[in-house]
């Protein structure tokens, strides 16, 4: 196998490409004579020239990899290829991950190779990345997934999932987010949520009021019939769950159908759930019409 | 483990006119007797030994041992165990290959521990205790062990993968009387923190519970409850959902423990609480070990200084405290025994270190941000040299830098010539001495010269083969070598084969070690519990070669897509009396 161009014992060819003050310290200058092994990695592809792209398969025996990638920094700060090291022939970049950065990529198939450096690395554009020198190699410097990135207080975030690389799961399966549209009757603009914030159905419920809860106050002063709230002030949206407030929260689940909210484990709701409504309780009756027997439940009260 | 042995009368067993057993035995002891005495070995190594002797021992060592000890899953079958040990109440698993834990080895490789768990409970309905390393474990499998064992005790995993939190909610619903729960380092699917409020309102027999690697928040007021409930708490360690003030509650609850680990240390606090803090931490007489200490900054550093008196074990690798206030923090702790830091003390904080704590036998310091190439902060040799010269108990250290010299390293195992672990990271791959610009053999030498008792030894930097020549020559009692970026030829490797005898787990990566490496070490290999090599110069036809000659071995292999047909990118060899694993996924090529 080609690469190993150190030959001799006598005499360490140094090549140290670590940038310092963002130069290129090449020593020997035998190290840039790249042979052709070392021409595959200036294929033009996607991505930039040199990064091999190793990645786990996750998605067993099927034709499909789910990956998610980081932004590959940019490597030209003045090196022609990116071996830094003459001991590798190929030089298996493995960029650094933040889970918000990812996105799905799909390789070439690779059912019986778990390990590919792919060629076909699309790099995402949003990256959370801030280094510029070559990203690192895949499981170098030896540091567990959790270990990773706790360099100050903007840690914070970071838990030991958040940290986790491509390796652990395709971004698909965990996202860190699921923004949801709500919409609530009488306020002609919805508002987004992220489901993922919240881990019950208390916390979504208050955080239902906080968002809505000027909103509907504003919409009750422009309202014809001149009930003025300035004199009360906001009044709280409460009793979204139970039937007993002036408005109950829906929701539209991943079959299309109309569901209240609280009857199945919260993680269920989260993973089925597609929009969410705030309708006023006394319009209730209309949607049990309207929708498949069973749905609701209509021991309810309004 | 040791297959059946040849039977062998034992020419030391002292003669004993009493002896009454089989007439076919030598054995002058009675079985009774025997199996007695062989209930206090505690020992596998001694187990072992004493199986060895003739048949009769081997049986009634067989019947007498309780704690089962499997380094490598694969190197025995369930089936074999549940054979050979009727009467096993504690078992310790380890799975993957260690390179596993930085993502050398693919997702749905194996180490499943499905299989055991069914196994067990056929045969092991008395099992107590479950210790898993590097293995998968499924919700099923973590429901088979919650129900099938009526006493079960105490489950620890560490770098696990493979199961939710679903999981845990089958082990706190069924396992009543459930003493240890510990999770480490895991990969796991944390729906959400319900699983805690699934231990019962009656329930009370908890000494460890640590969830600090899970993410989501658990109900405070179940916590609360259950650590007022456990008496018998001795270690807690809680995530980082658990505030400053949910804490201190806990620690009222809970004054016994020995060992904490904190939740976040983020928060703002009224004065009134950072006092109630303070004396809650004092309060705490036993505390030994603290970890934890998410976001902690000087300000709150203060309120533990009470109880840093007794400790003997702080983990700060969470915490990126500057030089200064580690320096402040470590000033109260002259009982260190082991201590973990982040690279942002600086050689600085390492040097109060060596001022302040003169008991250290332990250090481990991590890089906060090991992918910075550009600034290269961090520890430097002189932070090293300094813990070197205040702490000659030092034997264990694992350290990431970005320079190193020969000197600096001669020096430090000068000041501390019993090194059992010695781990050096070099965070560039082949940097040399950056003073002298040479090779780093000369430090690496110097360890194995010095360092007679050393049994672990990580190297890096940039390495001929000279650095092997001497680990071969003078590392005696050496059982693990991690090897990357290093050497020079096959020579390198060859030499450590042939040399250290005690060698048991060799792991190499990104070296120009190839075939003739590789097949020299033929007969070694069976004497090891296992080799990994990757991205090295080795071919299939080579691992043919080895797989053939050596039938005992479990040759596999695993290829990158973009790598030549004939290239072995990752061989993982290792000894097995169960023959190749039938569970291998189609990406490795079982030889």
């Amino acid at each position: 196998m080609e690469g190993y161009s150190r030959k001799d014992v006598g005499c360490p060819q140094l090549l140290d490409l670590i940038p310092k003050e963002k130069e290129w310290l090449v020593k020997s200058a035998e190290e840039t004579n790249y042979g052709l092994s070392e021409e595959k990695k200036l294929e033009l592809r996607l991505g930039p020239p040199g990064g091999d792209w190793t990645f786990k398969q996750i998605c067993g025996p099927t034709n499909e990899s789910l990956l998610s990638f980081g932004f590959f920094p940019n490597t030209t700060a003045g090196a022609t290829t990116t071996a830094p090291w003459q001991h590798q022939t190929k030089a298996s970049f493995f960029p650094l991950m933040e889970k918000e950065s990812c996105r799905i990529v799909e390789l070439q198939g690779a059912e019986k190779k778990a390990f590919s450096p792919a060629n076909t690395a699309v790099p995402n554009s949003s990256s959370a990345q801030k280094r510029t020198a070559p990203a690192p190699v895949v499981g170098w410097p030896p540091i567990r997934s959790f270990r990773k990135n706790l360099a100050n207080g903007n840690s914070s975030k970071l838990s030991p999932e958040s940290q986790k690389d491509f390796s652990k799961k395709p971004i698909e399966n965990c996202p860190k987010n699921k923004f949801v549209k709500i919409n609530m009757d009488g306020v002609p603009i919805g508002r987004k949520v992220d489901l993922k914030a919240f881990h019950s159905y208390e916390k979504l419920s208050s955080a239902v009021d906080e968002l809505f809860r000027g909103l509907l106050a504003a919409q009750g002063d422009s309202s014809t019939n001149g009930i003025k709230k300035e004199v009360e002030g906001e009044k709280v949206i409460s009793g979204l769950l139970d039937g007993s407030g002036e408005y109950t929260l829906v929701y539209e689940d991943n079959e299309g159908d109309r569901m209240l909210v609280g009857d199945v484990p919260w993680d269920m709701f989260v993973s089925t759930v597609k929009r969410l409504r705030v309708l006023k309780s006394s319009e209730l009756p209309m949607l049990f019409c309207g929708s498949k027997p069973g749905k609701l439940s209509l021991d309810r009260s309004i | 483990m040791q297959t059946d042995p040849n039977p062998k009368k034992s020419k030391d067993s002292p003669s004993n006119s009493d002896s009454t057993e089989s007439t076919q035995s030598a054995s002058p002891f009675p079985d009774d007797v025997l199996g007695k005495v062989l209930s206090f070995l505690n020992s596998d190594k001694d187990r072992s030994s004493v199986s060895l002797v003739c048949k009769d021992w081997y049986n009634a060592e067989r019947w007498t041992r309780t704690k089962l000890f499997i380094g490598n899953c694969y190197s025995v079958s369930p089936e074999i165990v549940a054979t050979r040990f009727p009467k096993i109440t504690s078992v310790t698993l380890k799975g993957k290959p260690r390179f596993s834990d930085f993502n050398l080895v693919p997702q749905n490789w194996g180490a499943d521990v499905h299989y055991w768990l069914v196994m067990f409970a056929k045969v092991y309905p008395f099992l107590e205790e479950l210790r898993l390393k590097r293995m998968t474990v499924s919700d099923e499998s973590l429901e088979i062990l919650a129900t099938a064992f009526p006493g079960f005790r105490a489950l620890s995993l560490m770098s696990c993968d493979g199961f939710s939190t679903d999981g845990l909610k089958s082990v706190a619903t069924h396992c009543r009387n459930l003493t240890e729960l510990d999770i480490q380092d895991t990969d796991i699917d944390d729906f959400n923190g319900g699983w805690l409020s699934c231990f019962p309102e009656n329930f009370g027999s908890l000494e460890v519970l640590n969830f600090a690697s899970l993410d989501s928040e658990v109900n405070f007021d179940a916590l609360e409850r259950l650590v007022s409930r456990c008496k018998s708490l001795r270690v807690l360690k809680v995530n980082k959902s658990i505030t400053l003030d949910q804490l201190q509650r806990l620690l009222l609850r809970a004054p016994q423990l020995m060992e904490l680990g904190t939740g976040s240390f983020q928060q703002e606090l009224l004065p009134g609480q950072f006092g109630d803090l303070e004396s809650a931490f004092s309060n705490c007489k036993n505390l030994r070990t603290l970890s934890g200490l998410w976001e902690v900054t000087s300000v709150y550093l203060p309120v533990l200084y009470a109880a840093c008196t007794s400790l003997t074990f702080l983990n700060l690798s969470y915490a990126a405290l500057r030089s200064v206030e580690f320096g402040n923090l470590i000033a109260y702790c002259p009982n260190l025994r082991r201590l973990w830091v982040l690279d942002t003390v600086e050689d600085k904080g390492l040097e109060a270190v060596g001022s302040s704590c003169p008991l250290l036998e332990e250090l481990r310091v991590f890089p906060a941000d090991p992918f910075d190439q550009q600034l290269h902060r961090g520890v430097t040799e002189l932070g090293f040299v300094a813990v070197s010269r205040g702490c000659s108990k030092l034997h264990y250290v694992l350290y990431f830098c970005w320079q190193m010299t020969n000197a600096a390293v001669a020096t430090i195992v000068q000041n501390c010539p019993n090194f059992t672990h010695f781990r050096l990271c070099i965070m560039n791959p082949g940097r040399p001495d950056y003073l002298t610009n040479e090779p780093m053999d000369e430090a690496f030498g110097a360890v194995v010269k010095t360092c007679t008792k050393l049994q672990r030894l990580s190297v890096s930097g940039l390495l001929t083969d000279l650095t092997f020549e001497y680990i071969g020559k003078h590392a005696k009692n050496l059982e693990t070598l991690s090897v990357a970026f290093a050497g020079s030829s096959d020579l390198g490797m060859q030499c450590v084969l042939e040399g250290c005898p005690k060698l048991r787990k060799l792991e190499i990566r990104d070296c120009p070690f190839g075939n003739a490496a590789l097949l020299s070490g033929l007969e070694k290999y069976e004497k090891m519990r296992s080799l990994w090599m990757s991205s090295c110069n080795v071919t299939i036809t080579a691992c043919q070669q080895l797989a053939r000659e050596m039938p005992r071995l479990n040759v596999e292999v695993m290829k990158d897509k973009e790598s030549d047909d004939s290239q072995a990118d990752k061989v993982y060899v290792y000894r097995s009396v169960a023959g190749p694993r039938r569970d291998a996924p189609p990406f490795v090529l079982t030889l």
